[in-house]
C-alpha cells in the first residue's frame, strides 16, 4: 500500500478517527502545534493533544468525507504567518490565507485543500538599504525599508536569527523571497520571514503607556480613554452597538496601523467593512484607511478551528508592525467566539469542562492574549505598541458569565455596552454609569499638556453631573421630578445635555463620527458655561422651568454636525449670556 | 457494496456499527429493514472499530438484523428548475403527490461557507408595507433577519404578510419562496399553505414540511435543504429568494436531542457546545454574491421559550443575524397587530438601505427621532402607575401621549394593508408634530424645514 510505504520512510501517519474537525492519527512522529496535512486531499491541521500512540490533531477545513486509513503527512513546523511586505491591505482567513486569492482559486464559496500563501510571492518592492557593508546587526534590527503603501514597512532581521556583520546588502527591486542582505555567518535575509503565530514575538522592554489612542469618539476620549498599548474589553448583548464601535475604533484612532480580526462575526458586516474602508480617509493625513489596515475575516460558518488560530493570527502580525516602531490597534470582533471554539475543541477531545462547558485553561488563553498588548522598546530599541480592543459577546448580555468575566480581570478598560441605552437609540450606547479606564491617572499629564489644563477637572465635573442625575433619578421614579428641590432640577437638565449633546454621538454622520479632543473640550465648556449660568440665576431666585425654557441652548447639538462650528459656538455662548441676563433682571 | 449487519448498539437516534471498511465522515447512511423499507442516516464519528451513525428518521423497526450500507457520498439534494410550486417533506421526497423531481444537479447540502471577500454588500431597500419593519427596522435584499415571537403570538401572519407585500421599490423581480417548516403542526402548515394558494404564492414557491409528528432528528436536515436549493434558485437561476424558517426553536431541540444521545458535554441549558457554529451554518447562508444577480434573504422565526430573549436560542440567532423583529405579548393583548416592538427590535443594515438613494433623505433622522420619542414616553407609564399622570410635568405628558399614539397609528396596521415607505414616513412626521419642535432634536433643521408637517404646509400655502 502506497500509504504504508510513506510511513516507512518516517514521514506520514495513518488516520484512525475522524469526529467532525478533531481527527486521530498513529505512527505521526510529530510535536505540539505542528503543522499536518491531514488526508489525501491535505487539509491543513495542528497537533493539539498527544496520548499514547494517538496524534490528535484539529482540522481548519471540513473533515467530511475523510476516511480512517488515509495518510496524515507532519511538516514539522508550527502553525506561522508569513511577516513582509504586502501585508497592509491584506484580507485573511484564520490562517492569513488572503480571501481573494482563494476567490481566483475555487471561486465565491469557501473550498477545502486549498493552500495560499499569506504574502504574494511575485510582487517586486523596491528595497532601500538602512545598514551598509561592515555594519553589526542584531535580532530585530532594522536593515532597510520599502514604501509598502503610504506606511513604509521597514525590514528586521528576524528575532530568531543570530545576528552579525553585514557581509553584503543591495538597493534594488525584489520579490519578498529573494535574498536582499547576506550576513557574515553567511545567513541570508530576504524581505519575508515566517513567525509562529502561538509565539509572542520578543521586546526589549515593557514599560507603562502613559499617551492616549485618541478614537475620536467622545465618551472615550473624554471620559474613559484608553492608553497606546492598553487593552480594553466591550462587553455587551446583541443589538448594542459593539460592531459598530469597533469599527468606529477600526476607522478613527489614531494609531498608525490597525488590525481588525473578524472572529467569527457575520459575513455581511466583514463585507461592509471591506466596501466601506478602502473610500474612508484618515483624518489626519487624507490618505485612505485602508492602507494601514490588515483585515482578518474568519466568519462564523467558517471552519471553527482557523477561528481559533486567527486571533493568534492577527496579534503576531500586530507584534510584527510593533516591532518597526508603530503605534498599532487591534480589534478583536468577538473574543466570545473565540472562546466558544476553544470550547468546542475542548469538548471533541473530552475535557474535563470548566465553568458553562468552557475548557479550563481559558482563563489562561485569555491573559495570554491580552499580555501580548502593550507600549515597548524593540529589539532595535525603538519604542512601539500594541493597543488591544477585545469585544466580547455574553450570553443574554449576562456579564457574570467565565468570558466576560476573565478578560475583566485583565483589561484595564471597560467600555459597557447597554442594550437599555442602544433601545433608546442613545449610540455610541456605554453605559457611563459602569465602564471605567484605569488609565485615566496616569495619562491625566498629557490632557493637561495637550488639551487644557482645565480639561482634568471638566471632565470630572461631567461625571459628577451624571452621578447625581443618576441618584436623583432613583427619587424622580417614586415621587416624580416636580418634588425635586429646584437647583436638582437645573441639575437633571444639565445631566440631559450632557447625555444628548456630549455622549451622543452619530457614527453616520459625516462630521460627528470624529471629534477631536479640543472639540470635545468646547463642548463641555459649553455646558458648563450653560450650568454655571443656570445655578447663578437659579439661586437668584429665577425658575427652573424658566431656565428649562431658555432656546439658545437647544442649538448647542447642531454644533456636533458643523465643521467649521466654532463661529455657531461663539454665537450660541453669546445668545445664552443674554438670554441667562434678561432671566436675571426680570427676577 | 457492501451491506454490514453489525450493529452493536442502539442509543435514541444513534447506531454503533462494528468492524467496517474504511467510512468517510458525514457520509450518507442507507438503513435496511426486515421488511424492506429503507431508512437514511449521516457517518456522525469514523474510526477503525467503530462508526456512529445518526439517523434521520425514528429508529422503531431496526435491529441488529438491520443492514447498513454506505453510500460513499455525503448528503446531496438533486435540485431543479421544476421544484417551484413544488411541496417536499423535511426529508425532501415530495408528498404533493407530483412525479419525482427530475435533478439538474445534486448538491451537497453542508453547503460551503461564502468568501467574505466575494459577498457584494446588500443595499437594496425591501418594503414589506408594514410600518414597523420599513420605518424602525428597514429589511434589505441578502438580510438575515428573524422573527423572536412567544407561543400564541400571530408571527406566522406576519411572515405571511411580509411574503406577500415584499418588493423592491422601482423593481419588477419577483421573489421565489422557500419555505421550511420543522416540527410545525398540520394545522399551522396549512395555514401557510391556504395562504400561499390563495394569493398565488405557491406557484414561485418551494415547501419543505417537517410536521410535528415527523421525526425530530430529519429537522436537522431540513432547513440545509431548503437553503441548498434556495443557493440553487439564486445563485445558479438568478432569482431573488426568500426563505422563511419555522420554527427554529423546534430545530435546536432537536439538535439538544442528538447532543444528549451523543452523551455530549453540554453547554447553556443542555444544548450543544457548538450550537453558535451550527446556526451560523444556517444563517450564514444569506446574502448576495459579486457579479451574480440573485440573492438569498431570510426570515427565521423562533418562539422564545418562555417569552424570554436572554433563552440560548434567540440569544445565539441574534448573535449571528442582521438584527431581529421581536413580536410583543403586551402588544397584542391590547389587540394591536401586527404586535411589533420596536424597542427591542433592530435592523443592523438598515442604514445600507435607507436614506436619499433608497428611500428617503430624511428617512435615518424621523426613525431615531421615531424611537427616542418613543422609549421615552414608554418609561414614562412605569412612572405614571407610580405618582399618577397629574405629577408629571407638561413635557413628560406629551411624550406619554406620543407613545400611545405611536402604537396606535404607526404600529398597529390591517393584515392586508401595504403602506409604501412614503406614507409610511409622512405617518411619522405626523406624529411627531404633535411634539414641540425644539424637542426633536434628532432632526437637523433643514431636515424639519422641508418635512415638518407645519413647515410643509406654510411652504405650501406661501406658493
Amino acid at each position: 500500500m502506497e500509504v504504508k510505504e510513506i510511513t516507512e520512510k518516517g514521514r506520514a501517519g495513518v488516520l484512525r478517527r475522524i469526529a467532525g474537525p478533531v481527527v486521530t492519527a498513529v505512527n505521526v512522529d510529530a510535536h505540539m502545534y505542528d503543522v499536518v496535512k491531514v488526508g489525501s486531499e491535505e487539509l491543513m491541521g495542528e497537533v493539539i493533544k498527544i496520548e499514547g500512540e494517538d496524534i490528535i490533531i484539529q482540522v481548519y477545513e471540513d473533515t467530511s468525507g475523510i476516511r480512517p486509513g488515509e495518510p496524515v503527512i507532519n511538516t514539522g513546523l508550527s502553525l506561522a504567518v508569513e511577516l513582509g511586505p504586502g501585508l497592509l491591505t491584506g484580507i485573511y482567513d484564520g490562517i492569513q490565507r488572503p480571501l481573494s486569492v482563494l476567490v481566483d482559486k475555487m471561486g465565491d464559496f469557501i473550498q477545502r485543500g486549498v493552500s495560499a500563501p499569506g504574502l504574494d510571492h511575485q510582487k517586486k518592492w523596491d528595497f532601500r538599504p538602512l545598514v551598509k557593508e561592515g555594519d553589526r546587526v542584531s535580532p530585530g534590527s532594522i536593515i532597510g525599508e520599502v514604501q509598502e503603501t503610504n506606511i513604509v514597512h521597514k525590514i528586521l532581521v528576524p528575532p530568531n536569527v543570530q545576528g552579525g556583520l553585514v557581509k553584503s546588502i543591495r538597493a534594488g527591486s525584489f520579490t519578498v523571497g529573494e535574498t536582499v542582505c547576506t550576513l557574515d555567518s553567511g545567513t541570508t535575509l530576504s524581505m519575508m520571514h515566517k513567525w509562529p503565530v502561538r509565539v509572542p514575538r520578543p521586546v526589549r522592554e515593557k514599560m507603562n503607556p502613559t499617551i492616549p489612542l485618541i478614537t475620536g469618539q467622545r465618551i472615550l476620549d473624554g471620559l474613559f480613554p484608553i492608553a497606546k498599548g492598553g487593552t480594553a474589553a466591550i462587553p455587551g448583548p446583541f443589538g448594542s452597538g459593539k460592531t459598530v464601535t469597533q469599527q468606529q475604533l477600526a476607522k478613527w484612532s489614531d494609531a498608525e496601523i490597525v488590525v481588525y480580526i473578524g472572529c467569527g462575526e457575520r459575513g455581511n458586516e466583514m463585507t461592509e467593512v471591506l466596501t466601506e474602508f478602502p473610500g474612508l480617509e484618515d483624518p489626519k493625513t487624507g490618505k485612505p484607511l485602508m492602507e494601514r489596515t490588515v483585515l482578518i475575516a474568519n466568519t462564523s460558518n467558517m471552519p471553527v478551528a482557523a477561528r481559533e488560530a486567527s486571533v493568534y493570527t492577527g496579534i503576531t502580525i500586530a507584534e510584527y508592525f510593533r516591532d518597526m516602531g508603530y503605534d498599532v490597534s487591534l480589534m478583536a470582533d468577538s473574543t466570545s467566539r473565540w472562546a466558544e471554539a476553544m470550547r468546542e475543541i475542548s469538548s471533541r477531545l473530552e475535557e474535563m469542562p470548566g465553568e458553562e462547558g468552557y475548557p479550563a485553561y481559558l482563563a489562561a488563553r485569555l491573559s495570554e492574549f491580552y499580555e501580548r498588548a502593550g507600549l515597548v522598546e524593540t529589539l532595535s530599541g525603538k519604542n512601539g505598541s500594541v493597543s488591544v480592543i477585545g469585544a466580547v459577546s455574553p450570553p443574554g448580555g449576562d456579564f457574570s458569565e467565565p468570558v466576560t468575566q476573565n478578560t475583566l480581570r485583565i483589561v484595564k478598560v471597560f467600555w459597557a455596552l447597554d442594550a437599555k441605552l442602544s433601545q433608546r437609540r442613545h449610540f455610541p450606547a456605554i453605559n457611563w454609569l459602569n465602564s471605567y479606564s484605569l488609565y485615566l491617572d496616569t495619562l491625566n499629564d498629557w490632557y493637561d499638556r495637550e488639551v487644557s489644563p482645565e480639561w482634568n477637572t471638566l471632565r470630572s465635573w461631567a461625571m459628577e453631573i451624571l452621578q447625581k442625575e443618576a441618584e436623583l433619578q432613583e427619587i424622580v421614579q417614586l415621587v416624580g421630578s416636580d418634588a425635586l428641590p429646584e437647583a436638582e432640577q437645573v441639575t437633571i437638565e444639565v445631566a440631559r445635555m450632557i447625555r444628548e449633546i456630549f455622549l451622543q454621538q452619530n457614527a453616520y454622520d459625516a462630521v460627528d463620527t470624529f471629534c477631536d479632543m479640543s472639540k470635545q473640550y468646547e463642548m463641555v465648556k459649553a455646558i458648563k458655561a450653560f450650568a454655571d449660568q443656570a445655578y447663578a440665576v437659579q439661586s437668584a431666585g429665577v425658575t427652573p422651568q424658566q431656565i428649562i425654557g431658555t432656546r439658545s441652548k437647544n442649538d448647542l447639538p447642531q454644533i456636533k454636525f458643523i465643521k467649521d462650528y466654532k463661529p455657531e459656538l461663539e454665537r450660541i455662548l453669546k445668545a445664552m449670556e443674554s438670554e441667562f441676563n434678561e432671566l436675571r433682571s426680570s427676577a | 457494496m457492501k451491506e454490514y449487519r453489525t450493529i452493536t448498539k442502539i442509543a435514541g437516534p444513534l447506531l454503533f456499527v462494528e468492524k467496517t471498511e474504511p467510512v468517510g465522515y458525514g457520509e450518507l447512511v442507507n438503513i435496511a429493514l426486515f421488511d424492506g423499507s429503507v431508512k437514511r442516516g449521516q457517518v456522525l464519528d469514523t474510526s477503525d472499530d467503530l462508526v456512529v451513525i445518526q439517523v434521520f428518521e425514528t429508529t422503531a423497526g431496526i435491529g441488529k438484523d438491520s443492514g447498513i450500507r454506505f453510500l460513499g457520498e455525503t448528503i446531496k439534494m438533486p435540485v431543479g428548475k421544476e421544484m417551484l410550486g413544488r411541496i417536499l417533506s423535511g426529508g425532501g421526497k415530495p408528498i404533493d403527490g407530483g412525479p419525482e423531481i427530475v435533478p439538474e444537479k445534486r448538491i451537497d447540502i453542508t453547503g460551503a461557507a461564502i468568501n467574505p471577500y466575494a459577498r457584494a454588500s446588500p443595499e437594496e431597500f425591501i418594503q414589506t408595507g408594514i410600518s414597523t419593519i420599513d420605518g424602525t427596522n428597514t429589511l434589505v435584499r441578502g438580510q438575515k433577519l428573524p422573527i423572536f415571537s412567544g407561543a400564541g403570538l400571530p408571527h406566522n401572519n406576519i411572515a405571511l404578510q411580509i411574503a406577500r407585500q415584499s418588493k423592491v421599490l422601482g423593481s419588477k423581480e419577483e421573489f421565489a419562496v422557500v419555505f421550511a417548516a420543522m416540527g410545525i403542526t398540520k394545522e399551522e402548515a396549512n395555514h401557510f399553505m391556504q395562504d400561499f394558494e390563495r394569493t398565488g404564492a405557491l406557484e414561485r414557491a418551494v415547501v419543505f414540511l417537517n410536521l410535528a409528528d415527523d421525526p425530530a432528528v430529519e429537522r436537522i436536515i431540513t432547513p440545509r435543504l431548503a437553503l441548498t436549493t434556495a443557493e440553487y434558485l439564486a445563485f445558479d437561476l438568478g432569482m431573488h429568494v426568500l426563505v422563511i424558517l419555522t420554527d427554529m426553536t423546534n430545530y435546536c431541540e432537536a439538535l439538544r436531542q442528538i447532543g444528549a444521545a451523543r452523551e455530549e458535554v453540554p453547554g447553556r441549558r443542555g444544548y450543544p457546545g457548538y450550537m453558535y457554529t451550527d446556526l451560523a451554518g444556517i444563517y450564514e447562508r444569506a446574502g448576495i454574491i459579486k457579479g451574480k444577480k440573485g440573492s438569498i434573504t431570510q426570515f427565521p422565526i423562533l418562539t422564545m421559550p418562555g417569552d424570554d430573549i436572554t433563552h440560548p436560542i434567540p440569544d445565539l440567532t441574534g448573535y449571528i443575524t442582521e438584527g431581529q423583529i421581536v413580536v410583543s405579548r403586551e402588544l397584542h393583548r391590547k389587540g394591536i397587530y401586527p404586535p411589533i416592538n420596536v424597542l427591542p427590535s433592530l435592523s443592523r443594515l438598515m442604514n445600507l438601505g435607507i436614506g436619499k438613494e433608497h428611500t428617503r433623505e430624511d428617512h435615518k433622522k424621523v426613525s431615531d427621532q421615531l424611537y427616542a420619542a418613543y422609549a421615552e414616553g414608554n418609561d414614562l407609564r412605569g412612572l405614571v402607575a407610580i405618582v399618577g399622570k397629574e405629577a408629571l410635568s407638561e413635557r413628560d405628558r406629551m411624550f406619554l401621549e406620543f407613545a400611545d399614539l405611536f402604537e396606535s397609528r404607526f404600529v398597529r396596521q390591517g393584515y392586508s394593508e401595504d403602506r409604501s415607505i412614503f406614507e409610511t414616513l409622512d405617518l411619522g412626521w405626523d406624529l411627531l408634530s404633535t411634539l414641540p419642535v425644539e424637542q426633536l432634536v434628532r432632526i437637523d433643521r433643514d431636515l424639519i424645514n422641508r418635512y415638518h408637517p407645519q413647515f410643509r404646509q406654510a411652504a405650501k400655502a406661501q406658493e
